[in-house]
This record gives structure tokens, C-alpha cells and sequence, in this order.
């Protein structure tokens, strides 16, 4: 890369040419303060806290997109900027619902800490505040517009990176606001419930509806049965909340503190993801066999699945009918698990703790209900499982590493990777492949579908097949890929789609980290790597190789694909309207 | 081929269409043929003539009589009197002018002092007929570039003439263009601002209604200098006589060849197209209408990069507007010095005003750079009514600021108008009396800042918002000490901070104002007064005992009931109920009422 | 439109359709219109004028009208106007001179000294 020599604070420094001012300031040890500044996906130059002097410029310039270039000269700290950027934070707080001590952001939130950071002790320009109706219709995901600042990072998430487009900024000047089409809630509109938005919000504009007291109310129930669930992408995530680094594995605290809870058993969805593949490699080989409908694209990721429900219905009869694992999970608790532990399935709670909002609409699914009952019946994000152990005062980070519980308590590391990227298709190649071959493979570890790359291909010999497969993670590049499919362009064995970038250790569900964090640090691959640590520890790696999952066919369901699992572990899908005309 | 004697033109621009003009052509030809002299005599309909406050306009040739303010009823006398018989009708003539004698369009003060480039051909040519618009030389210079000139002769030419741009900012054209030239880029585009959204100003309405030709030429010209093929006129669905004649002309510039493959039989090919705007102000700023024109919701994107980088669609693009575009052809065929020649030092050539207010002559002027604004209100503009003395006027629009009577002397030009706090804006000059309160006026502006502004950035979404806040309390009488700080502080942070051209220049009507008239404010802050009487809370209505004759008339017409009295008692108003609407004091035929501070 | 020829010759064709309109008429005929030219049969008299400078393109010339001179018994009266602003008066007129008031004067610059106001004096 090319570099230009500029001058920061009279500091003068070398940088690449490519860099922006905040970037290039940075590097010069100066932390410009920004609010809708988010790297790589909203660099729009909209909030004005990150303006500094530029020579020769006329008006101070947003350091967020102004480029760098030969013998530019900065200024970030002049009277001139400081003034500036204390009276359009004033602004904002002025049109900010300041309810900080119940928002769900407290002590999280970046306009807080640019509050602080720049020491507002006034708010000198108040006058009228914004008085909008909340939209918390969607099981998923709750829009509050009186505390939203308008950074359009949302915006950006939602259309440009995950090419939904429920949201857009509406109405102009003092009315802006973010909003649906024709101001709809969220539950009727295409809206995914991915939850990226909530994630890049920097205040409590956008948040997980909170079912903590549902679960609350049920472990307080001497009638239920409550038992609890955790996927992956939790616990390389779920110590985060606590103040640990990113990519801490925290699975055996989670545990423990779960227990502690009160709950009656504490199970690993994983060994669910490991029934998935039984499953799902199952309906891979037969329909590459019998002449099925291919490519065979997963259907873990409730946000994808809506998603293809309403943009892509042509693709509806390529989606596994395999449930997602934790519905997978509810139904096997709900039956097998009930009738072999003498429970009416009536008496069985099942809660989920998830990286993940569209979870929370997935589980209301009229027909995930194999039972006559939900199979799940609340999902929890990871932030409203942290936030219950704050609740009752459990001190996290001291807690004694515990193990999950029996029988539904073990899983391979197959199950584990399903958290990142490419995991699901990793795990089913490690089945698929020993299945065909009928011997153990030499290398389970299929790195070209790992990674950040946003579709990623390769080519598996396996015995007698070359399997070609796709992966494709956030939805914009799932729509890259499907396009090229209609295209014509390409032709694939199996896809692996996940509705977040990163996959499911990036969920909408996740630890919120602040954009000074997430515009540098990449979290999805930290997080992955604590993933994929927790596979190598593992000493089974291979789904078919899971003794639980093995005992499931043995003891109930036969065989993998079989009447019993059909009835239990399957769904099916039916197309969405956009907009539905009444 | 048919020759006439005599050619009516009837101004079709959208003020004459709007009081009737079409109604006056028909009528025209009907009673034309009803005398027999429809081969004699042609109608034309053509574009704005610019003395909008007396339309209907007619102009007949070769006499040049121009008849203002015709009816539907005055068109038989006209084609009996002028037309057969050569008698000029005179009581039609300009009111503003000696009636003895036959005004021409040239011989009149409202037309002697302008000077019409940009305007040249608005009411002279039938802007539907791309063939009229070459008769006047049109296309003579898309010619003549392509033929002889090199793209960096286009520029160089542009660059020579002083050309600045005529939608507010006053950028030099040349340099703009050449670093759309400079450019590597496999597309280039070329694009014309006909957003046009001040309140009150209608420049480049006329232009496209009078003369869309030009315009069309012009992009083809800077299509041909900065290597681009597309052009795009990105013109408000508001406009709608603009868009339809637009759409014609580009119709017929296209059957010619003169837009499309191969121009001239040379290598250059360029097409035009039209984008309709849905009218939100903003989207004259440069980003936001090219991010407009992509088809997003519009709103201005930080600079750099320039549009001449990095445009619409990335690519690098030249926005105009449309009346620094009808300016092209004559600088490349009278030449840059020529053009240079006209204006001032560092402002070259002519431009166009939209007048309104206070003023006599409300319509369109095309003067030299340099005139001063007293040559505008009291040569051109005929003056204020009523014999009211001028206050102050507004030059651009609400980005603009106000120009007090002090310095009526002021040439204007760019730089002028700067130095004064104000901006030449793209030509809206609203003339304002003695009766003016001055912070009323920059309520009124920011009032239309706070709709207009996009919302995307604070200062200028919360900012303005809380500024007119404070002056609405201020015109109340609710004004605190330190409004007037705070203000202030507002209009400097907004104007040092906001992400546009418009969010910046914003807080200007207030600054301005504050600078001219801050005894204004602070009377109406401390005093609780309004001296000129605008702000209807400031001030009330009082019935002079002495003048009044208990005729009643007051009460039977006040329409809440808030006057009482009896005969031989003076009437009294009782001011809790009274709302302000001044009917009593425009009744009383004693004029026993007045307004009191 | 591939050559500027063609521009150039659109551009005349309409100018003298329209040429009206400018300043650069080089000759002006006006033609007393009021009640008694009228009733002496001055329409036939300017539509002639109209009809011959149409025959032969003539664009320089406008043709206007105007009201009683004075001359009554002379109608109908037509002035002839030059660019310099000589003008000759020529009386009772009728269709067929106004025909050769278009070729000898106008087109070849001989004053139809016959037709002409200082002749009918004598």
C-alpha cells in the first residue's frame, strides 16, 4: 500500500493512503469519538461527533470518511471542534429518551459513554423530544424510536449487509425516523428477526423482546419440569457479558451457573446438531442417490429459512426438512425424554438459550409443535441469560466449571462447529464421508469451508461422489449465491446458509460490543476460534460417532430418516407475502 | 414556406399559464380567423417573458407591443384594433409605463437595464419547436465544438470566461469540468439541476419552459468536454409545463440526430434523460440529488469524494444547473471574452432573479453582475408600494441572508454578498418593507429549513429545529435572556458542523438578521415588542376614544365577539378575547383602530 | 442531423420564418389601416404585399399597419421604410402596384416614383 505523509496535532505521521482521518488518527494514539460510525458497514458521516479541522476545508469534516492524503494537516482537539461536537451531542440527548437507568442498555450504550467521555454536564438546547409508539409486536425483536439516534446503522445492517430491508429511514427533518414500510410493526413486514440490527444499535433503540420473566415464573412452578438448552455459539460468547475477552469459552461456568438457576436438567444442543446430521446427511444421500431435489441447502438458521420464505420461495422445496436442532431437541424432550423419565409432556418446559432472536419466532411456529405442544417454549438470547444471572447474583466468573446433564448432555465436536461458519456443512462432510467410505477418514478438519469469506466453495472427493458444496453466511451473500444458482452460473451438491455474517457465534442474540470494539476487533472470528478450540478438545468429533445419538435410534427411533423421525425431527415450509395486500 | 405579417407571442410559462393564457390562445385564433387574417397572422406560444406580476403576457410582432395583464375579454380588441387595423390598444400596455406611447418589449425600464443571456430566447421562441430555437443559432455551438474544438478547448474556453456556477455556490464551471475531464473512467456522466426549491424563485422553470433547448445543448457540450455519453436532468415533478416541454425538446433532438449516435457525423454520442424529483428541497444539494437519481431515498453523502471523482454511481459526474447551462452556448459562440466582458471583477456575465415581495415588478430579471440592488428595486422593480420604504432584501433564498437598506449600494456579485452575510443563492430576491419584522423573516426561513432538512445529520435535524424553537418563543413574547446566545452558539456549530451545503448555510437567515437588526431581536426579547407590528402576540389593538363614533361597525364585522359598546359610548375591545385578525381596523370607516406595539 | 449543413439550413429557413421577431428587418411597409384606408381597400393592398414578399422570401421586410396618416382622399397610403429611415409614401394603392412596389422598390431599389405622394400632388 501506497503512503502519504499527514500531520495530526501537529504529529506528523505516515499512513496508508487508503486510510481515513479516524483510521489515521488511530494510529496516532487519538480515539476520535463517533457514533454511527461502523467499520465496513456504516460509513455514512451522518452523526458529526467525529468532525475535526481540516486546513484549508471551510466546515469541520466527519474523520469517519474524509480520506487521507499527502500533507494533510488535522486538527481533532481545537476549541473550535470541541464545541462542535459537545453542542451536537447536546442536540441528540436532547431528542434522546434519557430513561438510562431501566434501558436494557445502560452501561453498554455509546451515547452514555460519549456523554461522559465528553464530560456534557447540560443539556443546554432541550425542547420538543420525540413521543412515538414502541413496536414490540415481533417475538423477536423490540423497536423503542424515542431512544433511537438516528445512526442508520440498522439501516445499513439490514439492507445493505443483509439485504432485507425491513427498515429504512422514513419522513424528514425533526420527524426522521426509522421505520417499516407504510410504519408497520416488524411482525408484518419481511423482517427476518435476524437481529443484526439490534447488535449494531448503539443505544436501546433496538432490542431482543425479553422473556426472562416467563422463564422466571416457570422455574418458580413446582408443576414443571424445566429443562434448558444451549447452543454453540453461547458459550464462546456468554462470558463477554461478564467482563472476559472476546473469545473466552466459558461452556463449564455456563453450566454451572445455569444449575444454579434452578433448573431441572441442563442439556447441550449440540447433541441435537449431532441428530441434525444424522439426519440431514441422511436426506443428502438420498436425494443425490434417488434423484432428488439439489442443491440440499440447510435449515438450522430460522432467519434464513423466513428469509427464503419470502424472497426465494423457488427454493423452498431445496431447504432440508430437517428442523433446526433445537427444535430437534424440544420435540425429543417432549417425547422420548417424557416418556422415558415418566413426565406428561404437558409438565415439560423447555427453554432454549440462544445466540439468536429469530429463534424466539421460530419457536412459535405453529407446526414445530410435533407433541400437540410447543417443542420449545421460550428461547432466551445469550444477553438475557446474562442478564438472569446478574439477576440473581450469581458471580460468574468465580463459578466452578460443571459438566451438562445426562442423558441429553454430550455431543461431538461436529456439533459444536455448527456455531460458525461452515460448521454444519463441516459436520455433515465428517458423517457423510465416514458413511460413504464406511472407514474413518484421515482428516476430519475441512478448512476451505471455514473462514470469514463471505461465499465460500469447494469440491469433496468422497467416495464415488464429488461433492460439490457452497457456503454462504449473512444474507446478502446468500443472496449472491441463490441468484447465481437461478443464473445458472452455478451448481451445487449442498449449502450451508446461516442469516448472520460469521454464522450463529455472530448472532443477533449475542453480547453487544461497542462500535470502538467491533469496527477493530473482528468478533465472529474470535469467537469461531473459541469454537473451533472447543471442537479439538472434544474426544468425539464426528456426529455418528455420538453414543447419545446413537441410543436415540437404538432406543426410539430407529433409523435416521426413518417414520418415528420424520414425524418428530421434520417440517416443512410454505411460501411468505412481502406485503400482503388485504 | 408562409411568411406572416405579424407574430402574437403568448407567454405559456407556468404564472401566464396559470392566469389563463391557454383560454387566450384559443381565443386569439378563433377571432383571428373570424376576421380572416389567420394567414396573415401567427400565434406562437413561447416561454416566460419575466414580468410575471402583469401576465398575461402578449408580445406582437413586429410592432414588439406588449400587452400585460389580458383577458380573455381583451383579445377581440386586440385583433381588431392592432391586428386589422394597426392601432395599438394602449390601455393594455404596461401599467408602469407612459401609456402615450407604444411600449415595446425593449423600451420598457423593466426590460432597458436587463440584459438577457441566459434568457435570450424565453419569450421570443416557441420553445416547442426545436426549429425556432436554430433559427437564433441554436446548436450552432454543440457544432462548432464538436467540429472544431478539443475537449480541453471546451474547457479552457469555459474556464476563460469566468463562468461560475448559478445554483448558489458560485463554483467556477471550467474548473469543475476539468476535473471531470482529468477523470480515467470507463463511464462519465453529465447532469443538470433543475431542482429548483427556494421559496419563490423560478429561474430555472423558465428557462426549461422558454428555452429547454439550450439546456439540452449545453449538456451535450459538457458531455463532449468531460468524455461522458448519459446525461441526466433531474427536474421537479412540480414543474410540470418544464417537464413536458423539456421532454418535447429532448423528443425532437433526438429525431434530428442531435442527440444520440454519432452527432454531427462525428465520433461523440450522447443521450439525455429526464428523472423526476418528488420535490424534497434537499435534493438540490449535488449528493442528494445524484443519490436521488440512483433511486434512493435522498440525501446528501459526505465530500470528498467529489462528484467529479465519484458521482452518481460512482462515476465521476458534472451537476450544473440549468441556468449556468443556458449560459454555454452563447460564452462558445460570442467567445469568453465576450462573456467576461459583462459583470464584475471575479463575477462574470448576467443573472437571473426571481423578484418577489415588497416590490412593484414582481417577476424574472436577468441583469449584468454588478448591478446594484437599488437598480433592481427602483429601476427594474418599479419600486416599493405604496410608497413604503425598503427594509431589507433576501438573496438566497434560506440558505441565504438579508441585505439591510444600508447597503443598497451594493453591487451584486458573488463575492459581495458574501462579505454581507448573505449568498448569491440560485437568484430568489424577496424585497422586504418598512412593515417587515426581521425576526419574523428568519422564522419564516427556518421554519422551511426545519420541513426541508433531510434528517440525517443533528445539527441540522435537531439543530434548526431548536432554533426556530427559540424564535417562536422570542415572536411570543416568551423570549428569555440568553435566546439571543443561544442562537448564537446554535447557527455557529450547525454552520461549522452540519454534513451539507444546506445544513451549513441554514442558520445564515438568523445570523444575518441577528447582525442587521439585533435590536430587533432584543426588543422583542426584553422589550416584549414587535415595532413592526408582525408578531401577533407582541402587540394589540386599541380603539381611539376620540376618533370613535360608536358606529358599531367595528363590533358587527370583529368575528369572536370581542368588541362592545353602545351609542355615544366609544367602543372598547377587550383584548382576552381578541385574536389578532386586524378586521376592525380595515373596517373602521373612521380609522379610530390601530395597532399598538 | 449529420452534417452542420443541415443545421445551417434549417436555421435560415426558419429564421425567415421568424425573423420577424428580431430587430433586423431591414425595410418596413406599413399600410394606413384605419376606417378610411380600409374603406379605400387597403386589405387588398397589404395582403398583396404580404403574398408577393412571401413569393419571394423576402424575410427582411415586415409589413405593419397603421392608423389615418391624414390623407383621406389619398388612402390607401403605404410607407416604405428604409433601414436608414428614408421613407417614401406611396398613394392610392392598389393590389397590382403594391405588386410592383415589391419588385422595383424593395427588391430592386428603384422608388416607384409614379405611385408616389409627391406625384399625386402635381
Amino acid at each position: 500500500m501506497q503512503m502519504v505523509n499527514i500531520t495530526i496535532d501537529n504529529c506528523k505521521l505516515q499512513v496508508p493512503a487508503n486510510y481515513t482521518v479516524l483510521e489515521a488518527a488511530r494510529q496516532a494514539n487519538i480515539d476520535i469519538p463517533t457514533l454511527c460510525f461502523l467499520k465496513d458497514i456504516n460509513e455514512v458521516g451522518a452523526c458529526r461527533m467525529c468532525v475535526v479541522e481540516v486546513k484549508g476545508a471551510r466546515s469541520l469534516q466527519a474523520a469517519c470518511v474524509y480520506p487521507v492524503s499527502e500533507g494533510l494537516e488535522i486538527y481533532t482537539q481545537t476549541p473550535a471542534v470541541r464545541e462542535a461536537r459537545k453542542v451536537t451531542l447536546e442536540l441528540i440527548l436532547s431528542n434522546h429518551e434519557k430513561k438510562c437507568l431501566t434501558c436494557v442498555r445502560s452501561e453498554n450504550c455509546e451515547l452514555q459513554r460519549l456523554a461522559k467521555d465528553l464530560n456534557v454536564k447540560d443539556i443546554r438546547f432541550e425542547g420538543e423530544s420525540s413521543n412515538l409508539p414502541i413496536d414490540d409486536l415481533s417475538p423477536s425483536i423490540v423497536r423503542d424510536p424515542n431512544k433511537c439516534v438516528l445512526c442508520r446503522r440498522c439501516v445499513s445492517m439490514c439492507k445493505n449487509v443483509q439485504t432485507v430491508g425491513a427498515i429504512e429511514v422514513t419522513e424528514r427533518g425533526f420527524r426522521t425516523t426509522v421505520s417499516t414500510a407504510f410504519n408497520k410493526p416488524l411482525s408484518e413486514v419481511p423482517c427476518v428477526n435476524c437481529g443484526q440490527c439490534i447488535n449494531v444499535c448503539p443505544v436501546g433503540a433496538l432490542r431482543e423482546k425479553d422473556d426472562v420473566d416467563k422463564v422466571w415464573d416457570a422455574l418458580a412452578n413446582p408443576e414443571l419440569h424445566v429443562l434448558v438448552q444451549t447452543a454453540p455459539a453461547v458459550r464462546v460468547a456468554l462470558g463477554e457479558e461478564f467482563g472476559m475477552p472476546i473469545g473466552s469459552r466459558v461452556t463449564g461456568k455456563m453450566v454451572s451457573a445455569l444449575s444454579r438457576l434452578g433448573f431441572d436438567k441442563v442439556f447441550d444442543t449440540d447433541t441435537a446438531a449431532d441428530l441434525t446430521i444424522m439426519e440431514e446427511g441422511t436426506e443428502l444421500l438420498n436425494r443425490i442417490k434417488n434423484g432428488g431435489k439439489l442443491p440440499l441447502i440447510t435449515s438450522c438458521s430460522p432467519g434464513w429459512i423466513k428469509f427464503c420464505e419470502h424472497n426465494y420461495p423457488e427454493f423452498l422445496d431445496n431447504l432440508s426438512s430437517c428442523k433446526s436442532p433445537q427444535e430437534m431437541f424440544g420435540a425429543v424432550l417432549k417425547s422420548y425424554y417424557a416418556e422415558k423419565n415418566g413426565i406428561d409432556p404437558s409438565k415439560v418446559f423447555v427453554v432454549s438459550v440462544m445466540p439468536c432472536t429469530a429463534k424466539k419466532f421460530e419457536a412459535q411456529r405453529p407446526e414445530l409443535s410435533s407433541t400437540g405442544y410447543p417443542d420449545v417454549d421460550v428461547v432466551l438470547t445469550t444477553r438475557e441469560l446474562a442478564r438472569m444471572i446478574k439477576e440473581a447474583g450469581i458471580d460468574f466468573k468465580s463459578l466452578p466449571d460443571k459438566q451438562f446433564d445426562d442423558p441429553m448432555g454430550e455431543a461431538s465436536g461436529a456439533g459444536v462447529i455448527f456455531g460458525a461458519t461452515g460448521g454444519v456443512m463441516e459436520a455433515a462432510i465428517r458423517t457423510v464421508s465416514e458413511v460413504l467410505s464406511g472407514k474413518p477418514a484421515d482428516n476430519i478438519e475441512y478448512t476451505e469451508v471455514r473462514g470469514l469469506e463471505g461465499i465460500k466453495e469447494a469440491s469433496i472427493e468422497l467416495e464415488g461422489i464429488t461433492l460439490k458444496a457452497a457456503v454462504a453466511h449473512g444474507l446478502g451473500n446468500a443472496r449472491k449465491l441463490l441468484d447465481k444458482i437461478k443464473a445458472g452460473e452455478a451448481d451445487y451438491h449442498f449449502i450451508e446458509i446461516m442469516a448472520c455474517p460469521g454464522g450463529c457465534v455472530n448472532g443477533g442474540g449475542q453480547p453487544i460490543q461497542p462500535s470502538v470494539v467491533r469496527s477493530w476487533t473482528d468478533l465472529r472470528s474470535e469467537r469461531a476460534k473459541a469454537i473451533y478450540d472447543e471442537d479439538k478438545a472434544l474426544p468425539i468429533r464426528k456426529s455418528h460417532e455420538n453414543p447419545k445419538v446413537k441410543m436415540l435410534y437404538d432406543e426410539y427411533f430407529g433409523e435416521p430418516g426413518g417414520h418415528k423421525a420424520h414425524e418428530l425431527l421434520h417440517t416443512h415450509y410454505a411460501k411468505r407475502e412481502n406485503y400482503p395486500v388485504e | 414556406m408562409q411568411l406572416y405579417r405579424a407574430h402574437v407571442l403568448v407567454c405559456g410559462g407556468t404564472g401566464c399559464t396559470s392566469s389563463n393564457s391557454n383560454k387566450i390562445i384559443t381565443e386569439l385564433e378563433a377571432q383571428i380567423a373570424e376576421n380572416g387574417i389567420q394567414n396573415e397572422v401567427k400565434v406562437v406560444r413561447t416561454g416566460c417573458f419575466g414580468l410575471c406580476a402583469e401576465g398575461p403576457i402578449i408580445v406582437v410582432y413586429p410592432e414588439g407591443s406588449m400587452y400585460t395583464m389580458v383577458k380573455v375579454e381583451d383579445v377581440k380588441e386586440i385583433v381588431e384594433e392592432h391586428l386589422v387595423k394597426g392601432r395599438i390598444v394602449k390601455r393594455l400596455l404596461p401599467g408602469a409605463s407612459n401609456k402615450d406611447q407604444n411600449v415595446s418589449a425593449d423600451s420598457n425600464d423593466f426590460f432597458a437595464k436587463q440584459h438577457r443571456i441566459a434568457l435570450r430566447n424565453c419569450g421570443v421562441i416557441n420553445p416547442e419547436n426545436i426549429d425556432e430555437y436554430i433559427a437564433f443559432d441554436g446548436y450552432k455551438a454543440l457544432g462548432k465544438v464538436l467540429t472544431e474544438m478539443t475537449p480541453q478547448e471546451v474547457v479552457d474556453v469555459i474556464k476563460k470566461s469566468g463562468l461560475r456556477g448559478r445554483g448558489g455556490g458560485g463554483f467556477p464551471t471550467g474548473l469543475k469540468w476539468e476535473f471531470a475531464m482529468k477523470q480515467e473512467a470507463d463511464q462519465k456522466y453529465v447532469c443538470c439541476n433543475a431542482d429548483e426549491g427556494d421559496p419563490g424563485a423560478f429561474m430555472d422553470r423558465s428557462v426549461l419552459e422558454g428555452d429547454p433547448h439550450s439546456v439540452i445543448e449545453a449538456m451535450a457540450i459538457a458531455g463532449y468536454a468531460i468524455g461522458a455519453n448519459q446525461g441526466y436532468v433531474y427536474v421537479r415533478a412540480e414543474y410540470p409545463i418544464a417537464v413536458k416541454r423539456l421532454g418535447i425538446a429532448i423528443q425532437q433532438a433526438k429525431d434530428y440526430g442531435i442527440l444520440g449516435k454519432n452527432i454531427f457525423g462525428t465520433d461523440f454520442s450522447f443521450d439525455l434523460e429526464i428523472r423526476l424529483g418528488a420535490g424534497a428541497f434537499v435534493c438540490g444539494e449535488e449528493t442528494a440529488l445524484m443519490t436521488s437519481i440512483e433511486g434512493h431515498r435522498g440525501e446528501p453523502r459526505p465530500r470528498p469524494p467529489f462528484p467529479a471523482v465519484k458521482g452518481l454511481w460512482q462515476k465521476p459526474t458534472i451537476l450544473n444547473n440549468v441556468e449556468t447551462y443556458a449560459n454555454i452556448p452563447q460564452i462558445i459562440l460570442k467567445g469568453p471574452e465576450w462573456f467576461a466582458s459583462i459583470g464584475t471583477e471575479k463575477s462574470k456575465g448576467t443573472k437571473v432573479f426571481a423578484v418577489g415581495g415588497k416590490i412593484n415588478n414582481t417577476g424574472l430579471v436577468e441583469i449584468p453582475m454588478g448591478t446594484t440592488l437599488r437598480e433592481v428595486i427602483y429601476d427594474i422593480g418599479g419600486g416599493i408600494p405604496n410608497g413604503k420604504k425598503f427594509k431589507a432584501a433576501q438573496t438566497g433564498g434560506p440558505s441565504g441572508g438579508c441585505i439591510p437598506a444600508s447597503h443598497i449600494d451594493t453591487p451584486i456579485d458573488y463575492d459581495s454578498l458574501i462579505q454581507l452575510g448573505s449568498m448569491m443563492g440560485s437568484g430568489g430576491l424577496i424585497i422586504m418593507d418598512e412593515d417587515t419584522c426581521m425576526v419574523d423573516i428568519a422564522k419564516f426561513f427556518l421554519e422551511f429549513t426545519v420541513d426541508e432538512s433531510c434528517g440525517k445529520c443533528p445539527p441540522c435535524r435537531i439543530g434548526t429545529k431548536r432554533m426556530y424553537e427559540i424564535l417562536e418563543r422570542i415572536t411570543e413574547g416568551k423570549g428569555e435572556e440568553g435566546d439571543i446566545e443561544k442562537l448564537e452558539i446554535l447557527a455557529k456549530n450547525i454552520k461549522a458542523s452540519a454534513l451539507c451545503g444546506l445544513g451549513q448555510t441554514a442558520p445564515n437567515p438568523i445570523l444575518s438578521t441577528l447582525r442587521y437588526f439585533r435590536d430587533e431581536y432584543i426588543e422583542h426579547v426584553r422589550d416584549k415588542k414587535c415595532t413592526a407590528g408582525v408578531c401577533k402576540s407582541l402587540m394589540h389593538f386599541e380603539i381611539e376614544a376620540e376618533k370613535c363614533k360608536s358606529c358599531g361597525i367595528c363590533a358587527k364585522q370583529c368575528p369572536v365577539k370581542a368588541i362592545s359598546g353602545e351609542k355615544k359610548v366609544p367602543y372598547v375591545i377587550d383584548q382576552n378575547k381578541c385574536i389578532k385578525c386586524g378586521v376592525c381596523m380595515e373596517k373602521c370607516p373612521f380609522k379610530a383602530i390601530s395597532k399598538k406595539a | 442531423m449529420k452534417s452542420l449543413a443541415e443545421l445551417e439550413e434549417i436555421r435560415k429557413r426558419t429564421l425567415d420564418q421568424i425573423n420577424l421577431r428580431t430587430n433586423n428587418q431591414d425595410i418596413r411597409v406599413v399600410v394606413g389601416m384605419a376606417t378610411c384606408g380600409i374603406a379605400a381597400g387597403a386589405r387588398p393592398v397589404m395582403n398583396a404585399f404580404v403574398e408577393e414578399l412571401n413569393k419571394r422570401n423576402l424575410s427582411n421586410v415586415a409589413v405593419t399597419m397603421t392608423g389615418c396618416i391624414g390623407m383621406c382622399k389619398l388612402e390607401p397610403i403605404v410607407e416604405v421604410i428604409d433601414k436608414d429611415g428614408s421613407k417614401v409614401t406611396y398613394v392610392k394603392m392598389t393590389a397590382e402596384k403594391a405588386a410592383r412596389v415589391v419588385v422595383e422598390h424593395i427588391v430592386n431599389g428603384r422608388v416607384c416614383t409614379e405611385y408616389t405622394i409627391a406625384e399625386a400632388d402635381k
